[in-house]
């Protein structure tokens, strides 16, 4: 049960069959079905594994032979984290798509959009990745703009073309580099092998930086992101900062900097002040912000930042950093817009000063949400202090003040998390609030996972960690240090 | 050859049929004439082919290919017509006749191996077209069109035939083989007159696919005609006019690409820029449809403008998809212009809620045409930037970036006023012929998208 293609297929095929499914009860938990049952099989992967720095489970079938496409896939250290991600929280972002009555038609577009990723964090060859990257585009764009809120038309097709284009340059850099190979294939490998001059490697760095910049986003291509976060149905928030914007980590990690070096030696450290520049900015302006919705999604601009800096700064603590903080991110990203979506249900705005006090009416969500805020801070002991502390390890080993700098973002982002938790579950109640019902049912499932695997990964990190080590360490080895 | 013969005589019997108002029989014979068309090319494939009739017309992969698309797209469109013309037209006999003399002279244009063939040929395919455009005599924007359409066909005419004079006179014969033969021979003594008369046949041939700054003619036309009159001028009129054209330069013009192809180059940008940033700002369906089918004119020119061995199966691939979503997107208007009398996008406003597969299947055809992976539309655009990258021509693919981001604007409006615009309104009646073609060229768009690799290799 270890045929990755398999894998990729179940979800597609999954959205095949929802979308003819009417019912809103039915969709739902055969939509849940499938789901677990792509997490079930990807426990083969995760208990075979090698963890060493090879490529394992590979598949490679010719796709368009005439043009030296295949259809390659395949996984090691660094694509398993995020694999286990993305299957790991499907299922969870279809339970808290519960309370809604969504028809098929929108499960079908989750799974769909999971093949896209799946095939994204996978895919050895050019090609099938950038095929996998619009693949997620387009039913997360559908999803945002059928079920989200008033504005959604007008913010979703900004969205949609400020991807999109970054994903052509994209293209035409893998179009570029495909041309340079002697064997005429898009393979990652070959690409590797290249070893262009300096002055194309500048470009191809642009090409390719832009296209994640704009998807993780990095300041200043994130001006698309608090609206369309606020806009999208909470399910949408989810999966677009959950899971869709490590598609741009992903790719530096994987695509940008091994096949650019030397563009990256030429711009990589603008790109780490632009990171660096975004933790600052949008922690200051998450401080600012009323709507909690808004607000988190600046929190996650300055995470980004900071997972951004840590793999500019090119080496292992910082990648390992990157590596672990990405399923850190995703998990208490998860966790912070399902109670924000609970918030906004029962009490019908977005607005933090019409909320307060509600820690009185329903004390279990009060922990459950102050551990998640615990580990978003990165707390000891939850799971984000341990990816904090290797990317800041990272990039203190790049530069002090750039640590400094991104150090701002515990201490900030403690300010502006803990504010909120203060503004919403502390305080008076009000008439509003004084009625409030603790969670129940799939919200308190929600929940407690996202919060057992926060302590989970807090108190031992290590397996998570042992991973990606190799796979990381080898990278860093075959680029070289990045100066 | 049996092929053309065919077609003629097909042409021909589907008039006499009207004469004698055997309407209900001409669908069905048309459609019957044109599969024995196709199997007759079938029957060609693979042959080594040889220059027919003192060399008039070959039959190579490439010609067979070409027709083998214009066969099959005229059938869809025919299929369309049955709904249609029945309703427009009191005589419509006429109209199936002129399709397929059009559909001759297409197939003559995809496989010409004589410059006096591929004038014949365009002639043939455009005269039929001139009266087709204003086949609605009471309608004014009818008359409008076919009178625009004439005259600048015409006047165009004019410059392709001067053109193969001036050939003529450089190189002594029409044939393409002793053309191909006195530009390899005498790369250094070249006769100016056989510059000229490039430069007069680029004109001709840019009118006639619609490329900029010869474009004036399409807005106009596509939104006066009848609505599939429009669509066989968008999809085989295009597709065999791009066919004629790469099959001329490719043959003949690759040694002087040094001096046509920055004249092309630069008539690409302006066709895409010019095609794009207007529909961005059309309020009808159809007048979009109009721009981007000259944007995509300009797609197809990157073909020609990095010429080489692939990019007969680069226009085949873009041409195929290209007309496939077309075909798909004007047959929805037809359906809700008759539901609603509006060619808006406003008309689109709320059909998934009542139609949702043919809203599907609208989806398929906007994203194919704006280029989105898994459909074919997609594959063709990544062939045609792959071709002109391999030429070094990086600035032009960076200008055709910003171009698709730009379609993606006017395509997904449609994507949005059918979705995201929920209002009350009734289903919109989609005959069995209808759902047909719709679920055929959606299928095709998906399957070609996805695995592509069953249509690559051809020629």
């Amino acid at each position: 049960m270890d045929n990755l293609f398999i894998l990729l297929l179940i979800p597609v095929l999954g959205a095949l069959v929802l979308a003819f499914v009417q019912q809103a009860k039915a969709a739902r938990q055969l939509a849940l079905l499938v789901s677990l049952v792509s997490l079930g099989l990807t426990i083969p992967f995760l208990v075979q594994f090698v963890p060493d720095a090879s490529m394992q489970f590979e598949q490679r079938f010719a796709w368009i032979p005439s043009l030296g496409i295949h259809f390659h896939i395949g996984i090691d250290g660094i694509s398993l984290p995020l694999v286990l991600l993305t299957n790991g929280l499907i299922p969870l972002i279809i339970l808290s798509a519960f309370n809604y009555d969504y028809k098929g038609g929108f499960y079908a577009l989750v799974l769909f959009m999971q093949a896209g990723l799946l095939l994204v964090f996978t895919a050895l060859d050019a090609f099938a990745f950038y095929v996998g990257w619009e693949v997620a585009l387009i039913p997360i764009y559908f999803i945002c703009a059928l079920w989200g809120g008033e504005n959604r038309i007008r913010v979703n097709i900004k969205f949609f073309i400020y991807t999109f284009f970054g994903s052509l340059l994209m293209l035409v850099a893998i179009i570029y580099l495909h041309m340079q190979v002697p064997t005429e294939d898009y393979e990652l490998t070959s690409f590797y092998q290249l070893g262009l001059d300096a002055s194309t490697q500048r470009w191809i760095f642009w090409a390719f930086f832009i296209a994640f910049a704009i998807k993780m986003p990095i300041f200043p291509f994130h001006t698309w992101q608090p609206d369309t976060y606020t806009e999208a149905p909470t399910a949408g928030t989810m999966l677009l900062a959950a899971i869709m914007l490590k598609m741009g980590v992903y790719g530096v990690i994987r695509w940008l900097i091994p096949i650019a070096p030397l563009g990256t030696a030429a711009y990589g450290q603008l790109a780490l002040v632009l990171c660096v520049i975004g933790v600052v900015y949008a922690s200051v302006i998450a401080f600012k912000q009323g709507d909690i919705k808004r607000l988190i999604a600046y929190s996650s601009i300055a995470h980004v930042g900071l997972i951004g800096a840590g793999i500019f700064a090119w080496n292992v603590q910082g990648l390992q950093g990157a590596i672990i903080q990405m399923i850190n991110h995703g998990i208490s990203v998860v966790g912070l817009f399902f109670v924000a979506d609970i918030l906004i249900r029962r009490l019908d705005t977005r607005d933090m000063a019409a909320m307060g006090g509600i820690a009185k009416p329903a004390p279990v969500l009060a922990i459950l949400f102050l551990t998640i805020v615990m580990g978003a801070i990165g707390l000891p002991i939850t799971n984000g202090f341990i990816g904090e502390f290797l990317l800041l390890m990272g990039i203190y080993q790049y530069g002090i003040w750039y640590a400094a700098l991104g150090g701002l973002t515990i201490i900030l982002g403690a300010v502006y998390l803990l504010r909120m938790y203060q503004k919403v579950m502390l305080g008076e109640v009000n008439t509003q609030t004084a009625v409030f019902t603790d969670i129940r049912g799939t919200e308190w499932v929600v929940l407690a996972v996202v919060v057992v695997l926060i302590i989970g990964i807090g108190v031992y990190p290590k397996p998570l960690l042992d991973l990606s080590e190799a796979a990381v360490t080898d990278l860093i080895n075959k680029v070289g240090l990045i100066r | 050859m049996s092929a053309i013969i065919t077609l003629s005589l097909l042409a021909i019997l589907v008039l006499y049929l009207g004469l004698f108002k055997a309407r209900n029989a001409l669908l069905p014979v048309s459609l019957l004439g044109l599969v024995t068309t196709l199997v007759m090319y079938a029957v060609q494939w693979g042959i080594d082919a040889n220059p027919l009739y003192s060399g008039m017309v070959l039959f190579d992969h490439f010609a067979v290919a070409f027709s083998v698309l214009c066969v099959l797209l005229t059938a869809l469109v025919l299929l369309l017509s049955k709904d249609y013309f029945d309703k427009a037209s009191p005589h419509v006999a006429e109209y199936y006749a002129l399709i397929l003399f059009s559909l001759t002279g297409a197939v003559l244009v995809v496989s010409f191996h004589n410059l006096a063939m591929l004038f014949i040929g365009i002639e043939i395919m455009s005269v039929a077209l001139y009266i087709l455009a204003g086949i609605r005599k009471k309608d004014f924007a009818s008359n409008e069109a076919a009178l625009k359409y004439f005259l600048m066909g015409a006047f165009s005419t004019g410059f392709l035939l001067f053109g193969i004079a001036l050939l003529y006179g450089a190189s002594g014969s029409f044939d393409l083989a002793a053309i191909k033969q006195y530009v390899v021979s005498n790369p250094h003594a070249i006769s100016p007159l056989f510059y000229a008369g490039i430069l007069l046949l680029i004109v001709g041939l840019a009118f006639k696919v619609g490329a900029a700054p010869f474009h004036f003619w399409t807005p106009d036309v596509y939104d006066g005609a009848p609505i599939l009159v429009t669509v066989f001028m968008a999809t085989v009129v295009k597709t065999a006019a791009f066919a004629g054209f790469l099959r001329l330069f490719y043959f003949c013009f690759v040694p002087l690409q040094d001096f046509w192809m920055p004249v092309l180059l630069v008539m690409t940008i302006i066709t895409l820029f010019i095609g794009n940033i207007t529909a961005i700002v059309q309020q009808s369906v159809k007048r979009m449809l109009a721009y981007s089918s000259i944007s995509h004119a300009g797609y197809l020119l990157f073909a020609i403008v990095a010429i080489g061995p692939a990019s007969g199966e680069s226009v085949l691939f873009y041409a195929g998809a290209y007309s496939l979503s077309t075909i798909i997107a004007f047959g929805a208007l037809i359906l809700v212009k008759r539901a609603t009398g509006s060619e808006h996008f406003e008309a689109f406003n709320g059909l998934a809620k009542r139609n949702p597969y043919l809203s599907l299947a609208i989806v398929i055809a906007m994203l194919s045409l704006a280029g989105i992976p898994l459909t074919a539309g997609f594959i063709g655009k990544f062939m045609m930037f792959s071709g002109v990258l391999a030429d070094y021509q990086i600035l032009l693919v960076v200008l055709a970036v910003i171009n698709a981001a730009m379609g993606i604007f006017y395509y997904f409006r449609v994507i949005v006023a059918m979705y995201f615009r929920p209002i009350d309104r009734d289903q919109v009646v989609v005959s069995s012929q209808y759902k047909a073609v719709f679920l055929l060229a959606a299928l095709i768009t998906l399957l070609l998208g996805v695995y592509p690799a069953w249509l690559t290799g051809l020629i």
